[in-house]
């Protein structure tokens, strides 16, 4: 797919991939074998008809190809560009056994933006109100997804949401040129033309609790995503210019730090910025960090690059920007100026031992080898623990010793009555199509609960 | 979005700023906050919620005029709305029956610490009140605050009101007289807590501080209001605000809140 070149795009916001024409994706489209037990369903998490929106694609009936899709993902122009393909659908297409596989997650991002370039979107018929009314805690990928099966289904959903824009990780988090917010916001248009009601600013444990929605609605989902950041508790990691990758992306992205002083959100931007972590949400940051203007962007990484969970796409990109990837390194204090702001961070070398229960191989230190890395802004991208608030203000939904929500992982049901649950809050850190599927089992187990009253 | 019912200047650069919010009147404890986005160009910010009436179904925040969002809030009339505005926040004040509570209040800490005086009272506390600003003009609140304490001790570094200096000034000069308090609560300017965390440390009076660290999301996501309590990171908005001032690691506080001077100052000039 064409994209904006690296020396181009490093100065500004604009999505990085341009995006197929139609001709571009007819081509893609016509390699798919339409295989008679296809793989790539059973790879997909939301199991989307792949073969058949692919066949519409290559017959050129682009609007036969979205009312497919859309049948069972109503975000397409979101997971065609953040979904993990490689991992999924696109690592067991039988084409790419032996070639590149069919480019699923493209095709899927084409179609949706076909779609939305048409202007008004086709709203799905929806059956008569079954009069059942569920609240759906958190307007992120999770949320997001059950609502939109619920109220597919007849029934009355609304939707609380904590901060002042619904979207939760796909608008605090993701940065803009890697999905671009209007598309978010297009997306949860439609939500709101299938009839669901979102009520923003509204912080479930606060200002209601748990047991106060349950009078008011039958059922409740919990999809409130990612809590407070883990920090590595070295020394340092308090002065001025140390970012936790949440509040870095939130300040840039939410509150739209990039165009201040038009947004009044300040960032430091720092002319040699360091990200410490190797997923996708570090490149995200070390890509940003480029983007206000850094001069060097480091990233600093305990393991090889092999080891990096960052999706590959991500990766790539950072290497083409210029990111500077220091592996096998691992941060052991940040050093500050008499003022109290960051100025160095001294890093020990590893060496990969033996692997660990994730099944990595273990970054060991090797003695005596430290350096230093001048730096005047640090952002630590090492994961965060799952949202507090409602396992804190609701005693009787059970937590594991990592603070996630317990569920049923076939109904998202939690230990509490007409309580579901699903995302981050219930996984820990994972990713927006997994979010999304976890929406989609816990809109399956509501509809069951609602129909057959069977708890 | 919510609506100004009443806006007031109650002191040069204070305002007092109340909004129809019944669900939020209704969970409104002392103690609480809210974020607030004044319009949509704004920060987020936190604001200690001071007042409020479940009948009437308001909440009202004082806040001092001093950055570039507090600006823009402080141009907002009655009938105009507040682009966002959520809460209540954080955990609330402990209210107990301690025996003799202290309440300092500087600056917007003079409205937040009247819910908690009025709630301490009932518990059954002595509650004497230290109101504090550089003269007595600059000082609010003193009949609300006199009628929910026992007492209102003020200071003026003019001396135009009650003793010269400032209330951690006065607070040590009754603690060295010999003067028995059980539990110290202190609301305002990072400046005046760290002080009077100081002055009750020798004395060893339960000393509770109001933290008012940056912050963005406010409900657990970011990490940016972090703190060092008793050597561990806390975050103020679902661990606090309101922390043991004894604990607390001032060096890391005082740094912190400097960090976005210089952008404070660009945002305020291109308005």
């Amino acid at each position: 797919m064409r994209e904006q070149p690296p020396e181009e795009r490093i100065r500004n916001f604009d999505e990085v991939p341009y995006g197929y024409t139609p001709e571009e994706a007819i081509e893609e489209a016509l390699r798919c074998l339409q295989c008679k037990n296809p793989a790539c369903i059973q790879g997909c998490p939301v199991e989307i008809d792949i073969p058949g929106f692919v066949k519409f694609i290559a017959e050129n009936k682009f609007r036969d190809g979205i009312v497919r899709l859309k049948e069972k993902n109503i975000m397409p122009a979101i997971c065609g560009r953040v979904c993990p393909q490689e991992e999924q659908c696109e690592q067991v297409c039988i084409v790419g056994k032996k070639n590149e596989p069919v480019a699923i997650g493209r095709l899927e991002r084409f179609l949706a933006d076909w779609e939305r370039s048409q202007g008004e979107m086709d709203i799905p018929r929806i059956p008569a109100p079954t009069g059942k009314k569920i609240a759906i805690v958190g307007a992120g990928p999770a949320g997001i997804t059950a609502a939109a099966d619920l109220a597919r289904l007849g029934h009355h959903v609304e939707i609380f949401e904590a901060l002042h824009e619904p979207g939760g990780v796909l608008v605090y988090g993701i940065p803009e040129f890697r999905l671009p917010k209007a598309i978010v916001f297009k997306e949860i248009d439609f939500l709101k033309k299938l009839g669901v009601k979102l009520h923003t600013d509204t912080v479930i444990g606060k200002i209601k609790s748990i047991d106060e929605l349950l009078k008011e609605y039958d059922a409740v989902f919990l999809g409130t995503g990612a809590g407070l950041p883990w920090f590595m508790n070295v020394p340092g990691e308090n002065l001025n210019g140390v970012y936790s990758a949440n509040e870095y992306l939130t300040r840039a992205n939410l509150m739209k730090a990039y165009l201040f002083p038009k947004y009044k959100t300040p960032i430091i931007k720092g002319r040699r910025v360091a990200t410490v972590g190797g997923g996708n949400v570090a490149m995200d940051c070390a890509r940003t960090a480029l983007r206000l203007g850094a001069e060097k962007s480091i990233l600093i990484y305990r393991r090889a690059r092999e080891q990096m969970p960052a999706r590959e796409e991500e990766i790539h990109h950072a290497e083409q920007e210029g990111v500077i990837f220091k592996l096998l390194s691992n941060p052991a204090a940040f050093h500050g100026s008499e003022n109290g702001w960051v100025k160095e961070a001294e890093c020990i070398k590893m060496k990969l031992g033996e692997p660990d229960e994730s099944g990595r191989r273990r970054p060991v230190p090797i003695e005596g080898a430290n350096f230093k890395v001048q730096v005047d802004v640090v952002i630590i991208a090492i994961g965060n623990s799952p949202n507090p608030l409602i396992p804190s203000t609701t005693p009787d939904i059970e937590s594991s010793k990592w603070g996630t929500v317990i569920t049923d992982p076939k109904t998202g049901k939690t230990s509490k009555k007409g309580v579901f649950a699903g995302g981050d809050v219930a996984t820990g850190a994972a990713t927006v199509i997994l979010a999304m599927g976890a929406g989609k089992i816990a809109a399956r187990g509501i509809h069951e609960y609602l129909k057959t009253g069977v708890w | 979005m919510v609506k100004i019912v009443e806006k007031e200047q109650i002191a040069p650069n204070v305002h007092s700023c109340t909004i129809e919010a019944p669900d939020l009147a209704r969970k409104a404890l002392p103690g609480h906050f809210v974020m607030v986005i004044p319009d949509k160009y704004s920060e987020r910010i936190p604001i200690t919620l001071s007042d409020w009436d479940t009948e009437k179904g308001t909440v009202t925040i004082v806040f001092l005029e001093i950055g570039a969002a507090t600006q823009r809030l402080a141009e907002l009339k009655a009938g105009d709305d507040i682009y966002s505005f959520t809460g209540p926040l954080g955990m609330p004040f402990e209210i107990e029956n301690f025996g003799t509570v202290g309440l300092v209040g500087g600056c917007y800490g003079i409205g937040g610490i009247y819910q908690a005086a009025k709630a301490l009272k009932s518990k059954g506390n002595k509650v004497i009140s230290y109101s504090e600003a550089r003269s007595s003009f600059l000082l609010y609140w003193n009949n609300k605050l006199e009628e929910a304490s026992h007492e209102v001790r003020y200071s003026t570094v003019d001396a135009s009101l009650g003793s010269r200096g400032h209330s951690h000034d006065l607070l040590e000069e009754n603690l060295r007289s010999g003067e028995h308090f059980d539990r110290i609560m202190a609301v305002g300017c990072t400046y005046m807590m760290y002080k009077v965390s100081l002055i009750t440390r020798p004395f060893g009076v339960k000393t509770i501080v109001s933290m008012n660290p940056v912050m963005i999301d406010g409900t657990g996501m970011c990490g940016a209001c972090r703190l060092v309590v008793g050597g561990e990171t806390r975050f103020a908005c679902v661990d606090g605000p309101h922390f043991d001032g004894h604990q607390i690691d001032w060096d890391v506080v005082l740094d912190r809140r400097r960090a976005y001077l210089e952008e404070e100052i660009i945002s305020k000039e291109r308005w």
